[in-house]
């Protein structure tokens, strides 16, 4: 992105604290989001559109598994898995977890490391970040292999209602969807911080445009997003 | 005017760098792991009830907090993109009062004219 539109008339308001900021940074006839670039304000707003898609998933969800008149399977006992001879109920779930909210504190110290303009740092720090959610979404690929394997199907499954599939098969397709996306994402932008772009203010291939170490964080956006959609996925679908 | 310009300067460049220590980050790292072990603890002794989907609930409500507070810097944005952003996730809020009277009513004519209930 160029450097942001300066507009003095706007920028000479005083800021006001609380409340009276809100109502005359939407009330005055300029830009409404003063401090925040174009960039991350769009993908903030992408993101909010983003939380309705899966509002309405989780929303069927439960629909589907409140107005059901056959048993649900129970989540629990469907993700145990057994390691060295020990029955561990949702284990898979919980290291999916842990993976996804490690490559979540690794980009945000990258988004640090990025405004320190230590590209060395950056760089390596979102091939971490890459890695973690590439390892999420094979644990995933393991999880609906297995799941498949014991006859789980959109229309049917062994253990009860039928929507359990459909539920399953839709809303984790979707969020690993966005994961692998985000991976991708990551190590563009991590190639480029690589190089040295933002350094040299090199023009991207697409946009021909000088880009801005600000992409770390609006990437970093992305990717806490897909975190977080996994806390309520996790909450709703898998502990409840 | 040359003051209000440097004031306006100032204000783009403080715009630009959210930046916050790198300590901050690793405390919230912690907390997370903290708090993902504390709900798959809810399932792994086995809580049922209203304890357990109040402590799922609480501790989700912890985890997204944190996230979208401190990892994508909400806590530091000004109010006009605060509110902007959260405010209508929570109308959301509306549709599931309206799917859960629209369920139960499903539920009731699956029960009423499939006669499988209880």
């Amino acid at each position: 992105m160029s450097a942001p539109i300066k507009t003095p008339a706007a920028e000479t308001l005083p800021h006001r604290a609380g409340l009276a900021g809100l109502a005359s940074d939407w009330a005055s006839d300029q830009r409404t989001f003063k401090n925040v670039s174009w960039g991350k304000a769009m993908m903030w707003i992408f993101l909010l559109s983003d939380t309705f898609v899966f509002g309405c998933f989780l929303l069927a969800y439960m629909a589907a598994r409140m107005s059901t008149i056959v048993p649900w399977p129970n989540p629990s006992e469907v993700f145990a898995l057994e390691i060295a001879g020990t029955h561990m109920p949702l284990i898979l779930i919980a290291i999916m977890t842990f993976v996804l909210i490690s490559s979540s504190g690794t980009m945000a110290m990258a988004v640090n490391c990025g405004y320190r303009r230590d590209r060395r740092k950056t760089a390596i720090l979102m091939l971490v970040t890459a890695l973690f959610g590439a390892t999420f979404v094979g644990m995933q690929a393991f999880e609906w292999s297995k799941l498949i394997a014991e006859g789980v199907r959109p229309w049917g499954n062994p253990w009860g209602a039928a929507q359990f599939g459909s539920s399953f098969f839709m809303i984790t397709g979707f969020h690993g969807t966005h994961v692998t996306f985000g991976v991708i994402f990551l190590l563009i932008v991590a190639r480029k911080i690589w190089r040295g772009d933002f350094d040299t203010e090199r023009r991207g291939f697409f946009t021909s445009r000088k880009g801005r170490y600000e992409i770390v964080e609006i990437t970093g956006l992305y990717w806490h997003f897909v975190d977080l959609v996994w806390v309520f996925i996790f909450a709703f679908f898998y502990l409840w | 005017m040359a003051h209000a310009e440097a004031h306006a300067a100032q204000h783009v460049a403080q715009a630009e760098h959210q930046q916050h220590p790198i300590k901050l980050y690793l405390l919230v790292w912690g907390l997370l792991f903290v708090l993902s072990a504390f709900s798959y603890l809810v399932d792994y002794f086995g809580l049922q009830g209203y304890l357990r989907w109040s402590l799922i609930l609480i501790f989700m409500m912890l985890k997204a907090g944190l996230i979208v507070a401190v990892f994508m810097h909400m806590a530091w944005e000004r109010l006009a993109l605060t509110y902007a952003i959260l405010l209508p996730p929570l109308l959301v809020l509306v549709f599931v009062a309206l799917m859960v009277s629209e369920s139960n009513y499903i539920l009731f004519t699956r029960l009423a004219f499939f006669g499988t209930g209880p």
